[in-house]
């Protein structure tokens, strides 16, 4: 069996199963962030008093923090009172960061474990072999309600990626150019594997950023291998301050596709030549390499998100923009991912060579990466972003536009005022 | 069996077209939501579609965020039913759990106009344009989602499984 049938096999209680088929499957972790306000309106129409499990529920708020209007701070009240009353003991409010970056950084990403999120982008948490996917705020009612969801075991494409990235090349382009090739519904419905030695090589970091932005061409969820260095990063997540595993250690363990697993598809890609790419508006397979649209003046440069605001990110851009000055006409916005990252790029240094070239440093959280606030952009002016989606009025006005790229790319293009290759 | 005005939309329509992030903070009021619908890139849309329309989208509809105020828009504006060539797996279990019926047809797009009428028979499939009097044959939904749909959503349904 793949990966995905594998996990939802021991989730759904069976020997073996195959795509097609659908399983009702036992939930590990339940995920929301503020859209919890949207599930939990739901699960009080079921009627019922207690969730399944208050143990096994995870919220916080990193959408629109800290509240960004009247309307969303009575969200953040409500569901904070919802969790108080059920006692969740897994709730992290506004102050650690994007979902897909405090779950893992909590221990909450655990391989061979079923995730389901109320966010798209879930599949960032196949890049530690769980099989994690992204549902509705009502279907979540029901998961709290019963603690079980159907789901239709997927049929899994398979890619093996070799090759050594070129300096300023890195699983941002790799997946772009992939998600160019397939189409944004190349594997829709679908499980994807990466496997080959480019992904042994790639930091935990990078292929975070594969399974993120596998949503992107419509996958349901998206594995890394599960190897040493997951589990190295997944146990010491899950060891208490005094050096004790937690209760879930004991279930840490390497989890492979079987090697008769059957594959829809198996796509092969070498990244040696591979070349810095762009997603250009107004969808994500609008994949072009950076030389081609180079030169096009931007307005504001965003570094972040739960695709590309982990140190290495911050410490790619830190690099180029050490010692220079952002473009005049730039705004430059720059969001760690989460407020452990914040500090260790603090401690660092870069955000110090951010701060004076002339960047902003906003919150851990989402920032204007959905359009809520902290950066939307009028008619007519153009972002370059380290974000996942660059749809039509995505991040504010219908008529502006969104180019998403590496944190090389946008460093670049930050100090020059254009689109730019990083090592002009 | 429902009969209503198509509301033809391309290929690809993301929820961020659907119901624009700047509006996700409204979680508990569905008529206002409603009027957001489509709204920045398809203006008339609020204007001129009528409660009982269908809309008709090509491949991939609603694909990109899992927020189910993309559905639930729809729904309150009173829309009947979505078909489509294909959808994102998120919005297509949205819609079933908001008790919207949802269908797959092959081929839908370039058998219907816009504003032709279409007969829809959600337990066998068929679907006939009365307009052009062509028949199509979209797939049929699974007996168990079909009971969803029909007791108004996931939230009806459990209520009802809890009280058994
Ligand atoms: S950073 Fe952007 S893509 Fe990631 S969870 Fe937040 S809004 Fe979604």
């Amino acid at each position: 069996m793949t990966l995905a049938e594998k996990i939802l096999a021991r989730a759904g209680g069976k020997k073996i199963v195959a795509p097609g088929e659908i399983v009702t499957a036992k939930v590990d972790v339940a995920m929301s962030h503020e859209n919890a306000d949207v599930v939990l309106k739901a699960f009080r129409e079921i009627g019922l008093k207690k969730v399944w499990a208050s143990e096994k529920i995870v919220i916080l708020f990193d959408h629109r923090i800290p509240a960004e209007s009247e309307r969303t701070a009575a969200t953040h009240k409500r569901v904070r009172e919802f969790v108080a009353e059920q006692g969740i003991t897994h709730f992290y409010d506004m102050k650690l960061g994007i979902c897909h970056q405090v779950l893992p950084e909590k221990g909450h990403s655990i391989p061979g474990q079923l995730l389901v999120g109320t966010d798209s982008h879930t599949t960032t948490h196949g890049a530690f072999g769980t099989f994690a996917a992204g549902i509705g705020g009502t279907e979540m009612a029901g998961v709290w309600a019963t603690g079980e969801i159907w789901l239709r075991v997927p049929e899994t494409i398979k890619i093996i990626v070799s090759g050594k990235f070129k300096k300023n090349v890195s699983a941002k382009d790799l997946i772009l150019y992939i998600i160019g090739e397939l189409g944004c519904d190349g594997a829709d419905y679908k499980s994807v594997e990466f496997c080959g030695p480019t992904m042994d090589d790639m930091t935990i970091a990078g292929r975070m950023v594969l399974s993120n932005l596998s949503m992107e061409m419509g996958a349901k969820v998206a594995f890394c291998p599960v190897d040493k260095k997951t589990i190295e990063y997944v146990s010491s997540r899950n060891t208490n301050k005094s050096g004790t595993p937690t209760p879930l250690w004991r279930r840490i363990e390497i989890i492979k596709p079987d090697a008769d697993a059957s594959y829809e598809k198996v796509l092969e890609f070498d990244v040696s030549e591979l070349e810095p790419q762009v997603a250009c508006p107004h969808a994500v397979d609008n994949v072009k390499p950076v030389k081609e649209v180079k030169g096009l003046k931007i307005h504001q440069a965003l570094l972040g998100s739960c695709t590309n605001g982990r140190l290495e990110d911050l410490a790619s851009a830190a690099e180029i923009l050490e010692n220079k000055k952002v473009a005049e006409s730039v705004r430059m916005l720059v969001i760690p991912a989460s407020r452990e990252i914040y500090l260790e790029a603090m401690k660092a240094g870069y955000l110090e060579t951010f701060i004076k070239a002339g960047a902003l440093i906003l919150n851990p959280g989402c920032g204007p990466c959905l359009g809520g606030h902290q950066g939307l952009l009028a008619a007519g002016e153009v972002c370059i972003s380290t974000t996942n989606r660059n749809f039509q009025a995505r991040m504010g006005s219908p008529e502006s536009f969104i180019y998403l790229a590496s944190p090389a790319t946008v460093a670049a293009s930050a100090i020059k005022g254009e689109i730019a290759e990083a090592h002009e | 069996m429902i009969k209503g005005k198509v509301w033809k939309f391309g290929d690809d329509v993301n929820t961020d077209v659907i119901y624009p992030g700047k509006y996700l903070s409204i979680t508990a009021d569905p008529v206002e939501m409603a009027k957001h619908s489509f709204e920045t890139v398809h203006p008339n849309f609020i204007k001129e579609a009528k409660p009982g329309d269908i809309v008709v989208g090509g491949k991939f509809f609603g694909c990109g965020s899992s927020r189910e105020q993309a559905v639930t828009c729809l729904k309150h504006f009173g829309i009947k039913a979505i078909i489509a060539e294909s959808f994102a797996r998120i919005y297509y279990r949205n819609a079933i759990n908001l008790g919207l019926p949802i269908l797959v047809c092959k081929g839908i797009s370039s058998k219907v106009n816009q504003g032709d009428i279409v007969d829809i028979e959600f337990e066998t499939g068929k679907i006939k344009n009365t307009t052009t009097g062509e028949e199509l044959q979209a797939t049929p939904l699974p007996a168990f989602i079909m009971e969803i749909i029909n007791t108004g959503g996931l939230i009806p349904y459990l209520r009802q499984t809890a009280k058994k």
